[in-house]
């Protein structure tokens, strides 16, 4: 009995010695610092000295006030909107086509692997590689003129809300596509089976089975999505051709006049933003639970 | 669906979701395919297509720093960080990775801060790291800030992956090998290392990369020295020539290199293991 427990305590205490490096660095560099852009939010900017110690709700007050924040806002959650559905119809259905569809297990895995391989290369370049294809002299539009389509260049196709919205499906899509994925590999395929043999339709089988069982995979790929498009700034400023601003262009300027106290302000609300919908998606589903077994 | 086991006909809907996925592999990799045969452009110096004699001068001017910028010194910050971040986030995200399989008194807060530094915006931790060295006295740099910045980004996606990993892992492979009595280095040595092995490619792989390539974590992170993302993205305003395009040629070959070595070991491991 005894020796059991003292088992159990040594063995809690390499849990806890495994978990410690993790620890520090999340509270060096994620705990700390996100405690300290708090703090600083509730400081006076001073020029020329920057950061002066003096609790303030001016820069929030400052902020809040700005009819440009709120159009900011506001578009970046209309880009968020239209990438979330964008991506959840393509991911779904790709990573259904490859769950469902493909009959050989190692061809999933290859083309589930053509998916993902981009996802490790630079996203600054996969973004400047759609100047050649949809610019004016570019790849569409010269398609486009030459078949005899149109008979102007397309100015909308690049630097404009549609190049932009491209740039972050083709950014984000994989992040939808490997949560869902996962998800959707461990369904019991019997499952799918008795369901048809049950008398559901293929469309019922979709929307009753695959659909409810995937939704930790969903959950995942939407807590990225949105949070990668709401704390974006360059893809918007490179792809917009800077004519689209974003949530985090206010942070972007006040940086520039080394305006600490309020960019951190900026950066409290767009956390608190962005906080906001990951707890309303933990909400729906329970993560960890699925994650960890 | 069910036809899906029996091998029957395949149902129509294969066929507009096969070719929904071509569409979906042609919009990833067209664009960048375009910037691949770009990079040879001739002296036109055309930043689009046709392609009008075909040339190196490109890349070579990649090497001259006057006209585009320090590319080789960013690429020699880079590629270290980039493997020292592969390292710590190989020796954090694995242990951390098993302390997770049970459940211990503050388990659950860990974990959601783990997926909170995952998904706080790259700009605000930016933000953060910096004013935390300015309050410490320290100046930013790449192997210091820039490098903590990469891990808090790096390390939890790699928890990620030891999550998927560890979740073949049976607790009753390891209990099977104590009651046949193996010691304890025995079970990790034979039994624990070579169902994970793998798994801990694809978070060095995971660790590499996020670091190579990360812009947002970067930006006021790594100091006065530019890292690769940081130069690519000043050219990106100043430099109008395919000189451009051959950058993101030479660091998109480096990212499929890094890449074919990872998946091709952890074939081989697994094609070894199945014999």
């Amino acid at each position: 009995m005894n020796a059991g427990t003292d088992a159990n305590r040594k063995s809690l205490l390499s849990t806890y010695l495994q978990v410690t490096p993790l620890t520090v660095v999340m509270l060096l560099f994620f705990v700390v610092p996100v405690a300290l852009v708090v703090l600083v939010s509730f400081f006076r900017y001073q020029m020329l000295v920057g950061i002066v110690p003096q609790f303030t709700f001016k820069n929030y007050i400052d902020l809040l006030t700005n009819p440009t924040t709120w159009s900011l806002y506001g578009s970046t959650l209309k880009f968020t909107v239209i990438v979330l559905v964008i991506t959840f119809v393509l991911g779904f259905w790709i990573a259904y086509f490859l769950v469902f569809h493909v009959r050989n297990l190692l061809t999933a895995i290859g083309l589930f692997l053509v998916c993902t391989v981009p996802f490790w290369t630079s996203n600054i370049i996969r973004m400047i590689s759609w100047r050649p294809v949809l610019g004016r002299e570019g790849l569409i539009n010269t398609a486009l003129i030459d078949t005899g389509i149109i008979a102007e260049p397309l100015d909308w196709l690049l630097y404009s809300d549609f190049s932009v919205v491209v740039a972050y499906v083709h950014l984000f899509t994989l992040f939808m596509i490997v949560p869902i994925f996962n998800s959707m590999a461990r369904i019991d395929k019997s499952l799918l089976e008795a369901a048809i043999d049950a008398g559901a339709t293929r469309w019922g089988v979709v929307w009753n089975v695959v659909l409810p069982l995937s939704k930790t995979g969903i959950a995942l790929g939407a807590l990225f999505v949105v949070t990668l498009v709401m704390g974006d700034f360059f893809v918007v400023s490179v792809m917009s051709g800077g004519l689209s601003g974003s949530a985090t262009s206010g942070m972007f300027n006040d940086l520039q006049f080394l305006n600490y106290p309020r960019a951190a302000a900026n950066a409290v609300i767009l956390l608190v933003v962005v906080m906001l919908i990951a707890f309303s998606i933990f909400r729906l589903v329970d993560v960890r639970k699925e994650l960890v077994r | 669906m069910s036809s899906s086991h029996s091998y029957g006909p395949r149902p129509w809907t294969f066929y507009v979701l096969a070719a929904l996925f071509v569409l979906f592999v042609i919009f990833l990799y067209g664009p960048m395919i375009a910037v691949l045969i770009l990079s040879f452009q001739g002296p036109s110096a055309a930043l689009v297509f046709p392609l009008r004699d075909p040339s190196l001068m490109w890349f070579d001017e990649l090497f001259n720093p006057r006209r585009v910028g320090d590319v080789v010194g960013a690429f020699s910050r880079s590629l270290p960080l980039a493997l020292i971040v592969m390292i710590l986030t190989v020796l954090v995200s694995v242990t951390a990775g098993f302390a997770f399989r049970r459940r211990f008194p503050g388990s659950g807060t860990i974990f959601y801060t783990s997926i909170a530094s995952l998904i706080v915006p790259g700009l605000v931790l930016s933000i953060g790291i910096l004013v935390t060295f300015r309050y410490l006295g320290l100046s930013a740099g790449w192997y210091t800030s820039g490098l903590g910045a990469h891990l808090s980004w790096a390390v939890p996606f790699g928890l990620l992956v030891m999550f998927a990993v560890l979740g073949r892992l049976n607790p009753s492979y390891e209990e099977a090998a104590y009651d046949l009595g193996a010691s304890r280095w025995q079970i990790v040595k034979s039994v624990v290392i070579p169902i994970v092995f793998p798994g801990i490619i694809a978070v060095a792989l995971f660790g590499f990369t996020l670091s190579y390539d990360e812009f947002p974590r970067s930006w006021l992170t790594v100091g006065s020295k530019n890292t690769l993302p940081l130069e690519i993205w000043t050219m990106t305003t100043n430099v109008t020539s395919p000189a451009l395009y051959a950058l993101g040629t030479v660091t998109t070959v480096v990212s499929f290199i890094v890449i074919a070595l990872s998946l091709s070991s952890i074939l081989i491991i697994q094609r070894r293991r199945s014999r």
